[in-house]
């Protein structure tokens, strides 16, 4: 309805109407200009990016404080590449879990009312768990599979099925990936919903009236309009499972599978005199991963944007 | 034939998958609500939940975490209102600077950003104490990337220029035009971004546990070693606050929708 303001125009035409400025030269005035910005980018500077150059620095410096690759080289070994290949596969099994199911419950919501309840109320419950479940979604788990589970005591009671029959499976990597899914799938449909709610009803109206089938209509128009939005969307959720602490922190209080929790090992102080700045080197890798895909996350956005005006 | 079987083919898939993936979600919820009121002797109780008022830490937690959302939500509508307007109207070539600062936090891990925090809030204590609150330092970044986004939708739902021209050359300050002229004209945005932030500060569990501060989520969590019952009541508590605050968020966004269907 209406159209964003030209945001060049504003720069002559604000100044026209402060004449109150314009008797104290064109230097004090941008001077007073950028003076507006200054607590913004203090208050940035401070807790986001000096934090962040703290932790990349760190990665490079020895305990004494000199230049050293043997952080940035422990990462390539050991328990430390373990974890880093367990979190890459836990990430990319959800992501991909989270993607497909996430899509079907997306187009089952994005065929329904756009104002009706059924929507509204998937939408608010898959922003709770997508982004804020964090631990409840922890105990939710142990509440449903955990020892005396509602689920386990009824397999159990009902029909002799020990869902631990394997072990402690899900304060371990199977457990993760299950309870992951589970912010997973909602994210995928806070995501992905905006991308079929792009999809034309007309393409499928004249799709139909040229007697093509669901079938025809999805392999050579819904697919390909989506495909770009799905595989953006597949990047994103990977991103968003490796960062992810808190479920795994609530779950698994021994032992650390993967990096984030590694990274708590040197937080409270669970680790080596003298290698705090391997936790940061581990974090300088967190980064390097989440960057990329949100890097090649980006990228897709941009193509997929032709399809959403 | 086929106009006839496909929207029923489609019915029946839709309500498949609505089934089935409702069930995996709801399932967990009913395991909490059954599990929190377990009784002795397999009766039913709901001692577990009274338990949430009665244990002044859990409560004492409670509390900060509210306050924590409140302030969190002020600091970063302080912090961008005024310096996406500016930005807008005086500054555009400081527009993708912003931009990008405020996405940062999106590719940054939250347990990442603590360990960089850590010697940083060393400071913030010594100078300010070691109150819970200073955690709105912490929090007004992690939800910079939500209130970015919704008060960027706002803005650029109003006609900013003309509105601020009009009101400067109608005498108006700056701070005028900040307060009565933009503020209430993206009130909607304002709150839209107000509602994540206090979802997500309600929510938040890394920082705070790391940090070593009792925030509502630290406290549930170390429930969990000690009363399981009480600690799945207070998780479901939570739970359905930040879905009652989401859902409120979806009528607030209408309006806005309402004209993005117009356009379309």
């Amino acid at each position: 309805m209406v159209a964003p303001a030209p945001v060049t125009t504003a720069v002559g035409g604000g100044a026209k109407a402060s004449p109150r400025h314009d008797n104290r030269g064109p230097s004090s005035k941008s001077f007073l200009a950028w003076l507006v910005v200054v607590p913004f980018l203090a208050y940035v500077g401070t807790f986001l990016v000096y934090p962040t150059a703290l932790v990349l620095a760190g990665s490079f410096q020895d305990s004494d404080g000199g230049f050293t690759l043997a952080n940035l080289a422990d990462l390539t070994r050991g328990a430390y590449l373990r974890a880093f290949l367990r979190s890459v596969e836990l990430s990319a099994i959800t992501a991909l879990l989270g993607a497909v199911f996430g899509a079907l419950l997306s187009w089952a919501v994005a065929v329904g009312d756009r104002e009706g309840l059924p929507r509204r109320a998937v939408v608010a419950g898959a922003g709770v768990l997508a982004q804020f479940g964090g631990v409840p979604l922890a105990f939710a788990f142990l509440a449903t599979i955990g020892f005396q589970g509602f689920v386990t005591q009824f397999l159990r009671d009902s029909f002799g099925i020990d869902l631990f029959a394997t072990g402690a499976w899900l304060f371990e990597l199977p457990g993760l990936t299950l309870v992951y899914t589970f912010f997973q799938i909602p994210l995928m449909v806070i995501v992905f919903l905006p991308a079929l709610d792009g999809l034309r009803p007309q393409w499928r109206e004249a799709m139909d009236s040229l007697g093509g089938s669901s079938w025809t209509y999805w392999r050579h128009v819904g697919g390909p309009v989506l495909m770009p939005a799905f595989l953006g969307a597949l990047l994103l959720l990977f991103a968003n499972a490796f960062s992810a602490y808190a479920t795994a922190a609530a779950l698994v209080s021994q032992g650390s599978p993967i990096v984030p929790l590694q990274i708590r090992g040197f937080l409270t102080g669970e680790v080596l005199l003298g290698r705090e700045n391997l936790g940061k080197a581990l974090g300088l890798g967190m980064v390097v991963v989440v960057g990329v895909a949100m890097g090649l996350y980006a990228v897709v956005q941009r193509r997929f944007a032709r399809w959403q005006r | 034939m086929a106009a006839v079987t496909r929207p029923t083919g489609r019915a029946v898939a839709r309500f498949v998958i609505l089934l089935v993936l409702g069930a995996f979600f709801l399932l967990p919820l009913v395991a909490m609500a059954e599990f929190s009121t377990r009784g002795a002797g397999g009766t039913r109780s709901l001692a577990s939940w009274a338990a949430i008022v009665d244990d002044p830490d859990l409560v004492e937690a409670i509390l900060v975490s509210v306050q924590l959302a409140v302030t969190s939500s002020l600091v970063v509508l302080a912090l961008l209102v005024p310096t996406m307007t500016w930005i807008r109207l005086r500054l555009p070539a400081l527009r993708r600077l912003v931009e990008f600062l405020c996405l940062l936090p999106v590719a940054i891990p939250a347990i990442v950003l603590v360990v960089g925090m850590a010697p940083l809030y060393a400071w913030v204590n010594y100078f300010l104490g070691d109150s819970p609150l200073t955690l709105t330092f912490a929090y007004a970044v992690l939800v910079l990337p939500f209130a970015y986004r919704a008060i960027d939708a706002g803005l650029s739902a109003i006609d900013l220029t003309t509105l601020a021209e009009a009101a400067r050359g109608l005498g108006a300050s700056w701070g005028a035009v900040l307060l009565r002229v933009v503020v209430p004209n993206i009130r909607t945005a304002l709150l839209g971004a107000s509602l994540l932030s206090v979802a997500l500060v309600l929510g938040e569990f890394t920082i705070a546990s790391l940090l070593n501060f009792d925030t509502l989520q630290v406290r549930v969590n170390l429930l969990g070693k000690r009363d399981a019952g009480v600690s799945i009541a207070v998780s479901l508590l939570s739970l359905l606050i930040a879905f009652a605050l989401l859902f409120l968020l979806s009528f607030v966004g209408r309006r806005r929708r309402d004209t993005a269907v117009e356009e379309g």
